[in-house]
């Protein structure tokens, strides 16, 4: 290997170096008296944590690749990622809400993985772990985020308009009629960061994916093509996850006789 | 024509029976918080009494679409509420909520005229006072034209004078097409002059609540 196509290896002291900036951060949220160190702390403390676990259980299933731990990582990983959310929104969710972000959370990422990697990326076998978990988690990741702001805006715009949909079923409205410009609204919502990503993508920050393969030593336009179709199958994934939830959710506010839940 | 039977809901109205018509003028009398809202709330099926059944034309509310009840017989919240931008958004709304076709310029400026909103169909519906966007609600419900109107207080946020001349003219509107009205009335004198019957809140509240 050529020096340019070498890459670096952390040590472990290179890598505590890098702990700097979480000092930084804790300096200064104690300098402007922000109460955020409990959770600077815990989120430094888990993202260490669950990256080792992850590194250590990805050198396991490239060493022995099956088709049914892979399938089980990404299970874990959608219910964790659903897990997530519950606790990320704030304010008690129902069941039938709950339900709701579940089901659109796993037919659609599960829907966008299957079409990614069997029409566009095609790899072999299909249970690769080397491709098949690093892309399950950037789509499963970027919909958690995408359904998460969905659901808060989905939540916070029906109580604010309440009484506006209610005015909208007076006059006839089918619930469906009545809440469309809240499910419009928690739609748009949603889906502007990953819109956001793609347009400042290439020349305000160079995204993740591509960096680490540029790092790694993989020549720049192979690793922009890579970086172009996750960034279009994030874009698919996420806007399926939240129509699927928006059209599931705004339903979870109405009863069968098309009344909104007190 | 609405039936109560044994209508029980939530401690605010517990009636062994009441008629009201669904083709005359009905005005619903009472003290403010005596359940004069929830029971315009109950006829338009919003919510469903604890016990008892409410029938229209008849038929047990159970066994109607909801939403096809509703459009025929719609409500009118005391509180305006604007859908859409302009004032012809406005006006139309009521028409596509309740799957009807859009209305023609022209019907929308009569019905506008009707209820005395003196207002170009382009302008900004924020724009509107308070009065201003309570007959423009009033006008979108002349649009819409169900079989019986209920309305909640539709002109509270009018001056004495525009309140009876708005009434009037949507009163007549009302009865030269043969439809139902049902409104909440916080004025007597103004019950006693329109209505062709009027129903006190004790006899829905089970007298002494």
């Amino acid at each position: 290997m050529t020096e340019s196509t070498s890459i670096i290896e952390l040590s472990f002291w290179q890598i505590l170096a890098a702990y700097v900036f979480i000092v930084l951060l804790l300096a200064i949220v104690r300098w402007r008296k922000i109460p955020r160190e409990k959770e600077i702390l815990i989120s430094s403390l888990r993202m260490t944590f669950q990256l080792l676990l992850m590194g250590y259980v990805l050198m396991f299933l490239f060493e022995n690749p099956s088709p049914w731990l892979t399938s089980l990582i990404v299970l874990f990983m959608l219910g964790f990622a659903i897990w997530n959310i519950f606790q990320r929104v704030r304010g008690p969710l129902t069941r039938e809400m709950k339900r709701a972000i579940a089901v659109s959370m796993s037919i659609g990422t599960v829907l966008s993985l299957l079409y990614f990697n069997f029409v566009v990326i095609q790899f072999a076998p299909w249970f690769n772990p080397r491709y098949f978990i690093p892309i399950a988690g950037m789509i499963i990741g970027n919909s958690m985020t995408g359904i998460t702001l969905g659901v808060q805006t989905l939540t916070e715009h029906l109580h604010s308009q309440r009484s506006r949909v209610e005015a909208a079923l007076m006059l006839g409205a089918t619930p469906n009629q009545a809440t469309r410009k809240v499910v419009n609204q928690s739609f748009d919502a949603a889906i502007l960061p990953t819109i956001n990503s793609m347009v400042g993508a290439g020349i305000v920050f160079l995204p993740g994916m591509m960096t680490g393969q540029i790092i790694s030593g993989v020549n720049p336009v192979t690793a922009i093509g890579y970086q172009i179709a996750i960034l279009l199958g994030i874009t698919g994934a996420v806007a399926l996850t939240v129509i699927l939830f928006t059209q599931l959710g705004y339903k979870t506010y109405f009863n069968e006789r098309m009344q909104l839940k007190e | 024509m609405f039936q109560l039977n044994d209508v029980k809901y939530k401690n605010i109205i517990n009636t062994k029976q009441l008629t009201i018509p669904a083709d005359a003028i009905t005005a619903v009398t009472g003290p403010s918080g005596s359940g004069k809202s929830t029971l315009l709330r109950l006829l338009n099926y919003l919510v469903t009494p604890e016990s008892g059944t409410i029938s229209y034309q008849g038929k047990p509310f159970s066994e109607w679409e909801p939403v096809e009840l509703r459009r025929q017989v719609m409500m009118l919240p005391q509180q305006p509420v604007l859908f859409g931008e302009t004032v012809a958004e406005n006006l139309q709304a009521g028409r596509l909520f309740s799957g009807r076709e859009e209305a023609s310029e022209e019907k929308l400026t009569a019905a506008a005229q009707q209820c005395m909103l003196d207002k170009k169909l382009s302008e900004p519906a924020e724009n509107l006072s308070g009065g201003e966007q309570q007959r423009l609600s009033l006008a979108r419900l002349l649009l819409a034209a169900p079989d019986v109107y209920l309305l909640d207080e539709p002109t509270s946020a009018l001056d004495e004078d525009m309140e009876w001349n708005v009434m009037e003219r949507f009163l007549a509107e009302a009865r030269r097409s043969a439809k139902g009205v049902i409104f909440i009335s916080h004025a007597t004198a103004m019950a006693d002059h329109f209505a062709d019957r009027i129903v006190h809140s004790n006899s829905f509240t089970g007298g002494e609540v």
